[in-house]
């Protein structure tokens, strides 16, 4: 049933036999060998004859939301492994209730058993052997290994369980060890797996830290964990939040800042090489110190700093389909190709901002603080209309940044031009009164960002990423239904079959608010299954007398 | 000047003001308005609110607050408050609700649909194909006659020795063209100097000038960027004003127009920015020392004018961007008409030849976008022209191979349901 059972017995003892066990157990307790065993060998001495008064049995319960939690997340291609100190049968048991695993016959459940290395040998492969066999049918399979025999495992077969542990997409290690969870955690890391340890208790901190994330939850057991953790959060159901909801998003913006980074300075780059061969290829700067030094401080850094707001998906959408996290891994937004791509972008757009300024300003306008300024604001207003076509969601802080921007731009090279020391005097009130320097910001304007525009307008109707058809659904409204579900199961269907209710107009100009704290007021409350009044521990300690009771 | 004082009846709320003065004050000149309260709280025993502001006070436009409270103990700032301090009363440890941290802040979240792209490119070609046809008449419009002369002037005897025609001082530097005007110029019509090849953006050549002598007398000995033109014979007391390559190589052509036998006037005055005029060249900073080194580089100063009134300097000192470029040289204030002749007499005293180079005279009148350059009509009609290409083959996609937006039935794991 799953229970924690406590013994409860009772025996007279009488003080002689005390003081001399006591001799002993004082004795046992200071020896530097094998403590441990000469603790426990003396204990044994002293528990013996006892008459049994009862049994306590504890029911352990889940916190909230665990199982809807692992289920999101599996459906987000996310591999669940759990890692207890408690006994098989308990373990399983919880298992089975918190959505890990899918009772018989769906699931199928292999134990890796044995004390001895041969018993654990026969075990393994003939586990291994189940598993290849059914690694193509849709079935649920996972492996369950005990403390015992995780320890020979790791020591004798490790290839073996490291090829075992590649195929599993679940896992249930009973009665381990705080270091061989770090052991456990350190094999798949090896294996290029990218790993996220979470637990609450002083026992998970190796493994916490061992793993690439660390997430602690603080609460009963204390703050050890939450203290050595990357991440520490309050229950364990806020782990689809953070995982779906803040965890991409910030890879997102990460993805936009630093390739935007790189983008900005190479064309400033750019554009000094192309001016170098009409210059002699003596190194003359095209642009002055004031110029580069503003560029990078505050013509371009305050757009970017306002893109940490920037969400290309709802939270509604992305809790409805957290498949969509694939599209986050293995480097989809930040890999080579994308950055050779903002690399041709920087490259095209330098070549057009360098041939359209000594185009136009040739022959008698030919002046080199004039030319200089009007490539400089032409890169300025490129970077405007870059950022604006890359952000997915504009709040009035970002269209102050980004239009404020360029206002800042402008006042900040008249106050230069106002200075009569400067080299710059008069260049900025000059150029904005002539004709031609508006004209020429048009034609760097519509040349720059007309083929960008293009290119992305088509792979966004015709070649769309799965973001940007849930963007799509999203914003013109109307139910956005996920017609197959992954694990097809006799248990809760997708709750997605509800069509979601946002209010909008046509034309998908919305304000739509979006909580990112699930107790915020705005919170859409959704319940997804039924209320669970359980809590759980991803780990427990060896002995645990405690009971818990569900706790908000 | 006004001060009030504000006391409530206790009996009328739960809070009672106990004292509530607001005070006008003025720092720095500028008028401030300080108000000060305490407040007496009956439920919660001995917590006494005392607030604290000063405001700004201008008759019109914005103001700024700043308060300090307590017990709470908030020091808000700022048009707009923003309050993420924990509250101590209660025991939750949950920061305070606001838009901005919890990122919750109205968006609005366009996407590219194609109406929105088609309709962008089309008013793009539609307001640049008119602008670049605008701007291919204005360049239509100007007349430019230009005239290449370093070849020309050069007698036979010394062809390919240019460099030796220029040094020596015994030959005639004297060179008569003609040139036929093709159309109506109307006044002003400017003159330039044309030359290619000549690197004025290099960078020892740019850096090689000193703004302070040029501007201030008592800057006469910061020379240190003009190496090798700083000083006369190496002599440290003995600097040339003004110093540097860029004065050195002084463009130094002349050129006198007329028309059949009138003289045509060639106004040499403002030719030069106003600013440089004004403040960058000074008026009291007088040539010394100038051209006299071994090595002559261009054209010689009046040591007794002033800086500020060399315009040729100036203008000469204007560096240019590209190796070929176009500076200005005088104004005719009189209508050429069309086929008159114009016949220049040019002293051609530049050397170019050294490097290459070629010279060239022209006269040119001006538009509302400069002087000839087709480049604006020919980019926006072309700019215009593309975009209306991508918006027709937009459209024609659009009707023959619609795709519906935001079909869910596109995502993969909706099309492949068992499996990823």
């Amino acid at each position: 049933m799953g229970l924690r059972t406590l013994c409860l017995a009772w025996r007279e003892l009488n003080e002689i036999e005390y003081q001399d066990w006591s001799l002993m157990f004082k004795e046992a307790n200071s020896t530097l060998v094998d403590r441990e065993w000469r603790v426990a060998e003396v204990c044994q001495r002293l528990e013996h004859d006892l008459e049994i008064l009862g049994v306590a049995a504890i029911e352990d319960r889940l916190q909230d939301g665990v199982p809807e939690t692992i289920e999101t997340l599996r459906k987000a291609g996310i591999n669940f492994w759990m890692l207890t100190g408690d006994k098989q049968n308990t373990a399983i048991q919880i298992a089975l209730s918190c959505n890990f695993v899918s009772p018989e016959p769906k699931g199928q459940l292999l134990l890796v058993n044995g004390k001895t290395e041969d018993d654990v040998c026969r075990n393994l492969e003939r586990v291994l052997l189940t598993m290849r066999i059914t690694k193509s049918e849709p079935k649920d399979v996972a492996f369950v290994i005990d403390g015992w025999a995780l320890e020979i495992a790791l020591k004798y077969y490790r290839k073996a369980f490291t090829e075992l542990a590649i195929l599993s997409r679940t896992a249930i290690c009973c009665r381990v060890t705080p270091s061989q969870k770090a052991q456990l955690v350190e094999l798949l890391k090896s294996c290029d797996y990218r790993t996220l340890a979470i637990g609450d208790g002083g026992n998970d901190v190796r493994m916490i830290q061992q793993a690439d994330i660390g997430v602690g939850i603080s609460g009963r057991e204390g703050l050890q964990a939450a203290r050595a953790a990357d991440y520490s959060i309050g229950k364990f159901r806020f782990l689809k939040r953070l995982i779906l909801v803040h965890g991409r998003y910030s890879y997102n913006r990460t993805a936009f800042l630093s390739q935007y980074s790189f983008y900005k300075s190479l064309l400033i780059c750019f554009i000094q090489i192309f001016f170098s061969f009409v210059s002699g290829v003596s190194g003359t700067s095209l642009f002055n110190s004031v110029s580069l030094m503003a560029y990078n401080v505050f013509y371009t850094s305050i757009p970017v700093l306002v893109s940490v707001l920037d969400k290309d998906l709802s939270e509604k959408t992305v809790m409805q389909h957290p498949q969509i996290l694939y599209y986050c891994q293995a480097g989809r937004l930040l890999n080579p190709t994308t950055f050779a791509g903002w690399f041709g972008r920087a490259l095209f757009h330098a070549i057009v901002v360098f041939v359209i300024t000594i185009h136009s300003y040739a022959f008698e306008k030919s002046e080199l603080e004039e030319v200089s300024m009007v490539a400089l604001s032409g890169c300025v207003w490129l970077q405007v209309f870059v950022v604006t076509l890359e952000t997915n969601s504009f709040t009035k802080l970002q269209h102050l940044a980004i239009w404020g921007n360029l206002v800042v731009f402008y006042m900040i090279n008249w106050i230069v031009s106002a200075l009569p020391r400067s080299g710059m005097y008069t260049i900025m009130f000059r150029l904005c009164r002539q004709p031609s320097y508006w004209n020429t910001m048009f034609l760097i304007v519509a040349a720059g960002m007309g083929p960008v525009l293009a290119l992305k307008y088509f792979r966004y109707t015709y070649r769309s990423s799965k973001i940007n058809i849930l963007q799509q659904a999203e914003r013109l409204g109307g139910p956005i239904l996920s017609l197959g579900n992954i694990e097809p199961q006799t248990r809760a269907l997708d709750n997605d079959l509800a069509p979601l209710s946002i209010s909008q107009s046509k034309n998908g100009r919305n304000s739509v608010f979006e909580p990112l704290l699930s107790d915020s007021p705005n919170a859409v409350r959704r319940s997804f299954g039924p209320g669970a009044t359980f809590d759980f521990f991803q780990s427990q300690p060896k002995s645990s007398t405690y009971s818990r009771n569900k706790d908000n | 000047m006004k001060l009030s004082l504000k006391l409530e009846d206790q009996q009328q709320n739960q809070n009672p003001i106990l004292f509530k003065a607001k005070i006008p004050i003025a720092v720095f000149g500028l008028p401030f308005l300080s108000a000060f309260s305490a407040t007496h709280h009956h439920a919660a025993a001995a917590s006494d609110k005392l607030s604290l502001s000063l405001r700004t006070h201008f008759p019109t436009g914005p103001s700024l607050k700043l308060s300090y409270n307590t017990p709470t103990t908030t020091a808000n700032s700022g048009a707009g408050k923003m309050d993420t301090s924990p509250k101590p009363k209660s025991k939750s440890k949950k920061p305070k609700y606001s838009r901005f941290t919890q990122q919750e802040l109205p968006a609005w979240k366009p996407i590219l649909t194609p109406g929105w792209v088609i309709a962008s490119f089309v008013a793009v070609a539609i307001l640049f194909i008119p602008a670049g046809l605008l701007c291919l008449s204005a360049s239509e419009r100007v007349v430019e006659i230009v005239d290449r002369y370093d070849d020309e002037c050069l007698p036979d005897s010394y062809s390919n020795k240019g460099d030796s025609f220029i040094q020596s001082k015994d030959t005639n530097k004297t060179c008569v063209r003609t040139m036929k005007v093709p159309r109506k110029m109307t006044a002003p019509v400017f003159i330039y100097y044309q030359l290619d090849n000549f690197y004025q953006n290099h960078r020892r050549y740019v850096k090689s000038r000193s703004d302070k002598q040029l501007r201030d007398r008592s800057y006469a000995d910061e020379t240190r960027d003009c190496k090798p033109e700083d000083n006369l014979d190496g002599d440290e007391n003995e600097p040339i004003i003004p110093c540097g390559l860029v004065a050195w190589s002084l463009f130094n052509d002349t050129y006198k127009l007329s028309k059949g036998n009138k003289v045509l006037d060639i106004n040499k005055k403002d030719i030069a920015w106003k600013s440089d005029t004004e403040i960058k060249f000074g008026s009291d900073v007088y040539p010394k020392n100038f051209q006299k080194g071994e090595l002559i580089g261009g054209g010689e100063l009046d040591e007794t004018k002033p800086l500020s009134e060399q315009e040729d300097l100036i203008v000469w000192m204007r560096t240019a961007a590209l190796p070929n470029f176009r500076k200005l040289y005088g104004k005719i204030y009189s209508d050429l008409e069309a086929n008159e002749t114009i016949t220049i007499v040019i002293q051609n005293n530049y050397n170019t030849y050294e490097f290459g180079g070629e010279k060239r005279v022209v006269l040119s009148t001006m538009s509302w976008l400069g002087g000839k350059n087709d480049f604006f009509g020919i980019a926006f009609l072309t700019i215009g022209g593309i975009c209306l290409f991508m918006a027709i083959n937009f459209i024609l996609l659009y009707v023959c191979k619609p795709r519906p937006l935001g079909d869910p039935s596109y995502l993969s794991w909706n099309r492949n349901p068992n499996g990823l």
